[in-house]
């Protein structure tokens, strides 16, 4: 359990290999991913100075701290054999939606603060909660690929955020939401730092200690197992998609009262990220398996990978490319790693 | 034993019906599965179910399980007339399953495996030391050799099965379904197994026991219900009945012999394989050779390296060192498709992952393996006419049921895709057959007609490799016999030494310290 999709191959007897093997056997004790980030950290701190100042690690925080929860809901998918391209359009359309509701409140009864910011909060919430709701019940009763499902409602959802905007930010959000919720320091650190935690802490407890996550993880292996063994399919796995719908939502809270504007185009490249995280984060894409610490730890990872190229003033575009890279290959190696693991049980 | 399982019965009621079913039906698409079957089962009673394949057991234990809901009938358990099921109710009322096709989730450990869908919890949260002390205690009660917290996924088959049964076995039991549940076992397990049938009946558990395997059911049985075709032929006492009937019974018609005669004629050389070692190591340092007119055996235990052994011929399994002659001729490039054009052909043991396109038409699966020749294609643009009327022949020599082409082949019982993949080897101009275990999952009178067409296939000048794990099918067929064990060729046995002794006692001999070594008993050995 305890080993990721990127641990080291097993050491080859060969004399000139010995140097490898022992760096292998090092490595698979901590985990790659751990070293990884470990070394990335430390070649930032020391050739780049940029990277340790207040405001710039402040930035990284609150872009992981983002990437985590939607990826901790990409991942809730991904263990449940499935898959969630529609994250991106619900952080989209939530942001949308909570700023509307919310200048519309505001503008309706300047006093009712409160008010407002409870049911713009509500409203996002709600838009992750359907698309989730939608997504699932899709894939669960009426056995679409997930794939389809949720390039669909990504579509529908980019869809009614435009509408909704012309392309046009949302502005007029209660200053409270802006100042003292989206950009506020709490003991020294950004409020996302916190959220984000609850959020790990509650999905791992989820995962690790409650029936909940026991059957999220024996659907994605087999779910005809899961089946005659009397777990409830279907409910677990509209549940996995809402959380994630969710979760998205969430994020996209963060995001907008940072931003302090309600924005169509908010997303980014959030959706890849999120999947980009999960899988090199060892969560199988057949379904199974995936550990929401090591979802954090590489969600990390890449907003320091993202944080460093933008130090190093490396083009956006290029990094849209190199982004695509890292995907593809941290499937490639989950992929090899599977095949290293038949063979050795053949032997 | 009986703390670790909790099973609570009224013993004064071991005689009484637990499981009553009348006129049961189940239609699928295109076939009526059950036709108005009858069936019951006692307290403390092994009933095994009999048939063909496609003859409706496995509908059957389905729907007593509760995975599928029968069309028509009445289902009585425990007294109380039931209407639908699920599986958990089936479980929460004491029907156990365990299926061939395992209910594991590979990913999960043992203990997670066991205690799936009726996890120790509070409110959500798991009490996993309590579940691990249970699980403990069950294994330890079974006297299997499981380790807890060991990955499903990381066990042989023969250990994912018994952590299957513990499964079962881990509530309050009072209907076990047991389908072919010695199929993966050693003999050492499948009499630890048959002492817990044992020790279950004697407490009023009710048992339904699927085999094709003769000598078990004589050995478990208390009586047996036979079906065809999906309907109750007849329900009869076990010691009232001898085999050659319960085949009959079976097979709908009268079997005279489960091997024909086969003609050896042997020839020429066709195919030599001298002092081939694998790159897995799984085979080192084996010779043999194959000849025209006759049928070659390779005979071993599970993982001995036979399987390997031609599909490494086949150019399947990387070759670390060795070579291989076809008809004199030291063959050059092995991979499958130049064996192929020099007019070898393997035909895998596991027909549906390595075999057949399922989707597919039984046409398009039969000629798949000679596209390339010209009578299929001209160049790269396919002879769809010549392509019909080559394979609607091929079909008719194979006596395919229903002599169609059309069809797909994921329609078809096990037999009849056993004959497409056969086909395969008729469409093109092959003269060494390499068969993988070419009956396993088959039933009796399909057997006998891959036999015939063997014997077909010899007299048309074919070389035949037949590797087996069911010894008497080795034994009758084979004009010589290897034998080998642990990766290693021990024994090339040919007439009369060619009996279930010899080749045994060297399945045997190199571990004699191993339980298995004293156990092999021909009680067991599969006929059927």
């Amino acid at each position: 359990m305890t080993s990721t999709a990127l641990d080291t191959p097993p050491p080859a007897p060969t004399a000139r290999r010995i140097g490898t093997a022992a760096l292998g056997r090092a490595l698979r004790r901590i985990g790659f991913l751990p070293a990884l980030l470990t070394v990335l950290i430390l070649l930032l701190v020391l050739f780049e100075p940029r990277f340790v100042g207040m405001f710039n690690i402040f930035n990284v925080l609150r872009n992981s701290c983002a990437l985590m929860i939607v990826a901790a809901g990409q991942m809730l998918v991904l263990v449940v054999g499935g898959f969630d391209l529609s994250v991106g359009a619900v952080i989209a359309l939530t942001s949308v939606v909570t700023a509307k509701v919310m200048a519309v409140m505001l503008e309706a009864s300047p006093d009712q603060v409160p008010m407002a910011i409870a049911a713009g909060i509500a409203a996002g919430m709600a838009c992750g909660f359907v698309t989730g709701l939608i997504n699932g019940a899709c894939v669960a009763f009426l056995r679409i690929s997930p794939f389809m499902v949720t390039l669909g409602t990504s579509s529908i959802a980019t869809g009614v955020a435009l509408l909704l905007t012309n392309g046009i930010p949302i502005y007029g959000m209660p200053e409270v939401f802006v100042k003292d919720f989206g950009r506020a320091i709490w003991f020294g650190l950004p409020m996302p730092v916190y959220v984000s935690l609850a959020v790990l802490l509650l999905v791992w407890v989820m995962q690790k200690q409650t029936t909940v996550g026991r059957y999220i993880h024996a659907i994605g292996g087999n779910v005809q197992a899961a089946m005659v063994s009397g777990v409830n399919t279907n409910f677990y796995l509209i549940l996995a998609y809402t959380l994630c719908g969710m979760l998205a939502s969430l994020t996209s809270l963060l995001l907008t009262a940072r931003l302090g504007s309600g924005q169509a185009t908010m997303s980014g490249n959030l959706m890849l990220e999120s999947i980009a995280a999960a899988v090199i984060a060892g969560v199988s894409l057949r379904g199974g398996v995936g550990r929401v610490e090591m979802v954090a730890l590489s969600a990390l990872f890449l907003s320091i990978l993202t944080n460093a190229m933008n130090l190093l003033k490396i083009n956006s575009k290029i990094q849209t490319i190199f982004m695509g890279i890292i995907v593809v290959a941290a499937v490639a190696l989950d992929e090899l790693a599977k095949r290293r693991n038949q063979d050795a049980r053949e032997r | 034993m009986a703390g670790a399982l909790t099973i609570h019965h009224r013993m004064n009621d071991t005689a009484g019906t637990l499981l009553a079913l009348t006129g049961i039906s189940k239609r699928f698409p295109g076939v009526l599965a059950l036709d108005a079957v009858d069936f019951d089962l006692r307290h403390g009673e092994v009933h095994v179910l009999f048939g063909e394949n496609g003859a409706g057991k496995s509908t059957l234990i389905n729907i007593i399980a509760g995975t599928y809901a029968q069309d028509h009938g009445g289902f009585v358990y425990q007294g109380r007339e039931i209407r639908r099921l699920n599986p958990h109710q089936a479980r929460v009322m004491g029907i156990s399953p365990v299926f061939q096709e395992f209910s594991l989730v590979p990913e999960m450990t043992v203990d997670e495996n066991l205690f799936l869908g009726r996890e120790h919890a509070r409110f959500f949260f798991l009490n996993k030391r309590a579940m691990r002390t249970r699980a403990r205690e069950v294994i330890a009660a079974l006297g299997f050799d499981l380790d807890p917290t060991a990955t499903v996924g990381s066990l042989s088959r023969a250990h994912q099965q018994m952590v299957e049964i513990a499964k079962a076995l881990l509530t309050d039991v009072r209907l076990l379904i047991l389908d072919e549940p010695t199929a993966s076992l050693t003999e050492a397990e499948t009499i630890r197994l048959f002492e817990l049938i044992d020790r279950l009946r004697a407490q009023g558990v009710g048992i339904i026991y699927v085999s094709h395997r003769m000598g078990e059911i004589k050995q478990v049985a208390d009586r047996i219900t036979i079906l065809r075709d999906g309907r109750k032929i007849a329900t009869v006492n076990a010691d009232s009945i001898s085999e050659t009937e319960l085949v009959e019974l079976m097979a709908g018609r009268k079997i005279d012999v489960l091997f024909p005669h086969i003609d050896h004629r042997p020839a020429a050389t066709a195919l030599d394989v001298r002092d081939l070692t694998l790159a897995s190591g799984l085979v080192r340092n084996v010779s043999f050779h194959a000849r025209v007119g006759e049928i070659t055996g390779i005979a071993g235990l599970v993982g001995c390296g036979k399987s390997e052994l031609i599909r490494a011929v086949f150019g399947l399994d990387p070759i670390a060192t060795g070579t291989i002659h076809l008809f004199g001729q030291p063959t050059t490039a092995l991979d499958p498709a130049s064996m192929l054009r020099a007019g070898v052909c393997y035909f895998p043991s596991d027909r549906v992952a390595e075999g057949l396109a399922l989707a597919r038409p039984i046409r398009e699966n039969v000629s798949m393996a000679a596209l390339d020749l010209p009578a299929f294609a001209h160049g790269q643009v396919l002879r769809r006419n010549e392509e019909k009327k080559t394979i609607q022949d091929i079909v008719d020599r194979l006596k395919l049921r229903p002599a169609q082409i059309e069809p797909a082949v994921g329609r078809l019982s096990g037999g009849n895709r056993q004959k497409v993949v056969l086909g395969r080897g008729l469409a093109r101009d092959i003269r060494v057959f390499l068969f993988d275990e070419p009956t396993v999952g088959i039933d009796v009178g399909a057997k006998l007609e891959v036999y015939e067409l063997m014997n077909i296939l010899l007299g048309m000048g074919a070389a035949i490799v037949l590797v087996s794990s069911e010894l008497p099918e080795v034994l009758h067929l084979s004009n010589r016999l290897y034998v080998m064990h642990q990766s290693r060729m021990v024994a090339e046995l040919s007439g009369a030494d060619i009996n279930e002794q010899a080749v045994l006692d060297r399945f045997f001999r190199q571990d004699t310290q191993s339980p298995t070594a004293s156990l092999p008993t021909p009680a067991v050995a599969a006929i059927a």
